[in-house]
């Protein structure tokens, strides 16, 4: 059944949610600590468990495969209800602070990029032609 | 005329999957003709998104661009945080936990490194415009981790609503900036497997600059920067108002 699987994904949505809430309550901010990131970890680990037990049918990974697939969709909605007039008008304290945060923030994800293994992009690449195989 | 008004506004959000998905036929085609394919059409699809997000903005005066038209009303339901939640969490299910475990580390490292940069520069801006006080400092510096830590630190610290505007400012058009920016440099942060788009996640930290920068690079590499950056606004909102306020006090009084 599909909806098994749309189910399951909305079950470790609302946990990891809640945890993340709980989280932040408990560290006093206000404001959820890592609940997308908790409930994606949930996800894995009842794909891992499901798949171990034998019992996830093609049809319950649909119900998520079809989520999954509406992700970029969902960013253009997403992109279009931003405030972008707001963000305009912060004037040049907001542009040139955050043009600089980026410009930064490049360098130095690129700087610790480098200092990987040379190959990672090619090494990924290859593994998921495997897992296709 | 009005009768096909009525039918979508009824049903806004089935207009607009309609509308997105002519969003994506009208990039897919931009895409192909006029670049060759070399600008990915999601990129194209954000842009539009955004521009006419503004024109939402102008018309209406409203805050949540295009979804303030009524007629667009539904794409507040469809890029709303619910359903970016959801679809951000769904594809987690391809995700290799070993790359995961591999780049955890690295991952942690980035995500406090792309707490504290950014803050720095903020601070620094501010401080070169003229607000010299701690506590527009740390907002403005807040505000460019995302646009989220810069209002929950301002109220924290009792900025004025001005600055906290402005912080909400900072962290807006950083995370368009790095929607658009991400395909583009892609390759000299060579954005190109699990490991780097964990530290990409960790250091970019806005969750909407993150996952639409990732989506128009290489989808498969969005549950990786998700992971990292889903963290980074909590953990913003609890440094912001604590040591980095502190610390900026002690430097500025």
């Amino acid at each position: 059944m599909i909806i098994y699987g749309t189910a399951i994904l909305a079950a470790c949505h609302l946990l990891g949610v809640y945890i993340g809430d709980l989280l932040g309550m408990l560290i006093g901010v206000k404001a959820n600590v890592g609940g997308v990131g908790i409930s994606m970890m949930l996800l894995i680990a009842a794909r891992t468990y499901l798949h171990k037990k034998g019992i996830m049918p093609a049809t319950t990974l649909a119900g998520v495969g079809f989520w999954s697939a509406m992700y970029i969709p969902i960013v253009i909605a997403m992109a279009s209800q931003q405030n972008v007039v707001a963000a305009l008008k912060g004037g040049p304290v907001a542009v040139v602070g955050a043009i600089l945060t980026v410009v930064l923030t490049v360098c130095v994800i690129a700087m610790i990029n480098r200092s990987g293994p040379e190959d990672a992009g090619a090494t990924w690449q290859a593994s998921l032609a495997a897992d296709r195989v | 005329m009005d009768m096909l008004k009525q039918a979508i506004m009824q049903n806004n959000l089935v207009a607009a999957f309609a509308f997105v998905g002519l969003i994506i036929w009208v990039s897919g085609h931009l895409s192909r003709r006029l670049t060759n394919g070399r600008v990915h059409s999601s990129a194209i699809a954000i842009v539009i998104g955004l521009i006419l997000a503004y024109w939402g903005g102008v018309e209406t005066g409203g805050t949540k661009g295009l979804a303030d038209i009524k007629l667009f009303a539904g794409i507040g339901l469809m890029g709303g945080a619910m359903l970016r939640d959801f679809a951000i969490i769904a594809t987690a299910f391809d995700v290799q936990v070993e790359e995961v475990k591999k780049a955890g580390l690295i991952g942690m490292l980035s995500l406090m490194l792309g707490i504290v940069l950014p803050f720095v520069v903020g601070a620094s801006v501010a401080y070169a415009f003229g607000y010299r006080d701690a506590v527009s400092m740390a907002t403005i510096g807040a505000g460019a981790m995302t646009y989220i830590v810069g209002p929950v630190t301002g109220a924290a610290i009792g900025a004025s609503s001005d600055v906290i505007a402005l912080s909400i400012g900072v962290g807006l058009i950083k995370a368009i900036l790095v929607m658009v920016f991400t395909p583009v440099t892609a390759r000299f942060m060579r954005l190109d497997n699990p490991r780097s788009a964990m530290v990409f996640g960790g250091m970019a930290g806005t969750t909407s600059g993150v996952a639409a920068g990732l989506a128009a690079t290489d989808p498969r590499l969005v549950p990786y920067g998700a992971l990292t950056a889903t963290f980074y606004t909590g953990l913003g909102c609890l440094m912001g108002p604590s040591v980095l306020f502190l610390a900026t006090r002690a430097l500025f009084g």
